[in-house]
């Protein structure tokens, strides 16, 4: 029984970085339209920075709880450094031109990003345990889980309430998702437009490097991990519905739970399960299960 | 057609037979010692590619859909060729070739049916998505396709003659081989070129520029869309297959993201408005990152900034880049009506469209 339990936690983990994930890059298609294919270059950089913090400054340097703030916040802070930066420069001129483009660019910071990562951080993973064995584990009938990943956990469901609030209960939010829904009329109401896309690509770069922060002391920071997550997120967007929060919310989980399905019984077709649940959703029904 | 029109493309069928006749004399040439062996065989490579990337542009230049999922086609088309000889023999390279297509043709309607449901963004997502599966299959079921090793091939017989028992590897490679290429090469550029050229390649050029007006005019877009990305699928998994024999290994490698990147950016490098771009695209991709990789590592790093630079500042690639200089010499010229760019009011004019249509 107690398998079981566990199953469904390590579900909710998947889930809640696939969340993540989702949000950053749902918040920046629905306000600026563009997809953003170095969004998982942009959570491996959160997770390398992270690491490498915990490694050259040591984790000692850290006492108590902000072992598990500190690091985390300097490598949120450097995807949003980074974010703040490419916004302006590469994606801003993109606007005007076929979509194609704005992928074509993106493309390119991704593999500009990879090699950095291969060049800054060198080829082996970047490892660093000790966050993650601090916090011990608990006892689930006569299996042990590790209390970590409660924290991502939480983290997912922490985010997903603070976006939330953000979107729905803020003036900033409102002028968001008024922005979103029609880019012109918010422009003649007053809305800064151009600097409203710069901060909404900072936030959902910045959630992604959150995830990435918190990720890497559970896995390691590796090359081609954001690849893989970017993949995945996909997967999460196209089953939830483009640019809506509630569809990043609920096709998380059903992502997370069927992955975690599919390692437990079926794992050499576990990623084919996945697009084939997307498929079939995308055939059913085109915009995804909370899409416009 | 008017004289004129008739003109360029008795113009443009010379300039392709004047390629191909230089193309096939380059062995001629490696035999008196003017081209290096190493230097052929780069550019055997490049032909590979400009078949991928003929086929790629089918979709990106005349379709205006924006393909990450390339390799997926090529794996299927290498793969086969690599693979079928364990269940038929070690039959002629024809056989294999008509394998290749026929699986390559499969994948592509099943991955078809589902990305023409979907355009622009949605569509180069979902094809990336499609061939991350397909290299994860490759990857994981290891008991067939070798895994992470990847699996090496044989020389083929070609044209049933079993050259490949006579002739030591790179004489294969250089003589034989090489003419069998420029051969299916020559067949491909013209087919290619035939459909592009034909109504059906002019209703797609209606598809890319005006969804909805083409959807008026009686155009059955998707399904159009779905008949471009099998004959795109199919070319590209004969590339493929062309490939496992060149290259005598197959690997995983050849389904991965960075591999579509590689075939998106033979395209926009040479410049996905014009029909020829690619090939040029291929040939300067091939050799520059031949020698890059001897000083670089990172050559992705090049291989990114160079995108990013030929995105901001020469979207039309090298043939743009080229056709405006030739222009700028010979005032007046005529432009293609394929090498016209459309305009982002254009786009910006479907966008309203169907933004009203949604409110009212």
């Amino acid at each position: 029984m107690s398998i079981y339990i566990i199953f469904a936690l390590n579900a909710l983990l998947f889930a809640s970085v696939l969340f993540l994930l989702t949000a950053g890059l749902n918040i920046i298609y629905g306000v600026m339209r563009i997809i953003n294919l170095a969004h998982g270059n942009l959570y491996a950089l959160g997770a390398y920075v992270t690491a490498w913090v915990l490694l050259t400054v040591g984790y000692q340097a850290f006492p108590g709880p902000l072992l598990y703030i500190v690091p985390p916040i300097i490598g949120v802070l450097v995807v949003g450094l980074g974010a703040l930066i490419m916004e302006p420069t590469l994606l801003r001129p993109m606007y005007k031109r076929i979509e194609e483009f704005q992928l074509l660019i993106t493309f390119g910071v991704l593999l500009i990003l990879e090699d950095l990562f291969l060049l800054i951080f060198g080829p082996y993973p970047l490892s660093v345990r000790e966050p993650y064995t601090f916090l011990g584990v608990s006892k689930i009938g006569d299996l042990s889980y590790p209390n970590y990943n409660f924290l991502v956990i939480a983290l997912g469901f922490i985010v997903a309430f603070a976006l939330w609030f953000l979107l729905y209960k803020t003036k900033f939010g409102i002028i968001l998702r008024a922005t979103s829904l029609d880019r012109e009329m918010a422009a003649a109401m007053g809305v800064n437009v151009k600097s409203l896309f710069t901060v909404s690509f900072v936030i959902g770069a910045m959630i992604a490097g959150l995830a990435g922060g918190f990720i890497v002391t559970k896995d390691t920071a590796v090359l081609g991990m954001g690849i893989e997550a970017l993949v995945l997120a996909f997967v999460v967007m196209v089953i939830g519905g483009l640019g809506s929060m509630k569809g990043a919310f609920v096709g998380a989980l059903i992502v997370g739970a069927l992955r975690q399905i599919g390692t437990a019984y079926f794992p050499e077709i576990e990623l084919a399960i996945l697009w084939l649940i997307a498929a079939v959703v995308l055939t059913i029904k085109p915009q995804g299960l909370f899409g416009r | 057609m008017t004289s004129h029109a008739s003109r360029q493309v008795r113009n443009k069928i010379i300039g392709y037979l004047i390629f191909l006749l230089v193309l096939a004399l380059i062995p001629l040439f490696t035999r008196i010692g003017l081209v290096t062996e190493f230097v052929q065989n780069l550019l055997m490579y490049s032909i590979i590619f400009a078949i991928a990337g003929l086929a790629f542009n089918i979709l990106l230049g005349y379709s205006g859909l924006l393909s990450f999922g390339h390799a997926a086609y090529f794996a299927v088309g290498a793969y086969t060729v690599a693979l079928a000889p364990q269940f038929i023999g070690n039959t002629s390279f024809e056989v294999l070739i008509l394998l290749a297509l026929v699986a390559s043709a499969i994948v592509s309607m099943a991955f078809g049916y589902i990305a023409v449901r979907l355009t622009r963004i949605f569509f180069a997502i979902m094809t990336l998505a499609l061939t991350q599966l397909v290299w994860a299959l490759i990857l994981k079921l290891y008991w067939y396709t070798g895994g992470s090793d990847g699996v090496n091939v044989r020389a083929k017989p070609l044209l049933g003659i079993p050259f490949n028992e006579f002739m030591s590897r790179p004489e294969y490679l250089n003589t034989v081989f090489y003419y069998y290429l420029l051969g299916i090469f020559a067949i491909s550029l013209f087919i290619i070129w035939l459909i592009v050229n034909s109504p059906f390649g002019r209703a797609l050029l209606a598809t890319r520029e005006n969804e909805t007006r083409a959807e008026f005019v009686g155009i059955r877009v998707r399904l159009y869309r779905w008949y471009a990305f099998i004959i795109s699928g199919v070319f590209t998994g004969l590339a493929g297959a062309l490939f496992a024999v060149l290259n005598g290994h197959v690997t995983p490698e050849q389904a991965d993201w960075i591999f579509s990147g590689d075939i998106v950016f033979v395209a926009v490098l040479g410049g996905f408005r014009f029909f020829e771009g690619p090939i040029l695209g291929s040939i300067i991709f091939t050799f520059v990152r031949q020698y890059a990789m001897g000083y670089a590592i990172f050559w992705r790093l090049i291989l990114g900034s160079v995108l990013i630079v030929l995105i901001l500042a020469f979207p039309s690639g090298i043939m743009g880049a080229l056709n405006s200089i030739a222009n700028r010499i010979r005032a007046g010229s005529r432009v293609l009506p394929a090498a016209t760019t459309p305009t982002p009011t254009a786009i910006t004019d479907i966008k309203h469209h169907q933004d009203g249509g949604r409110e009212k």
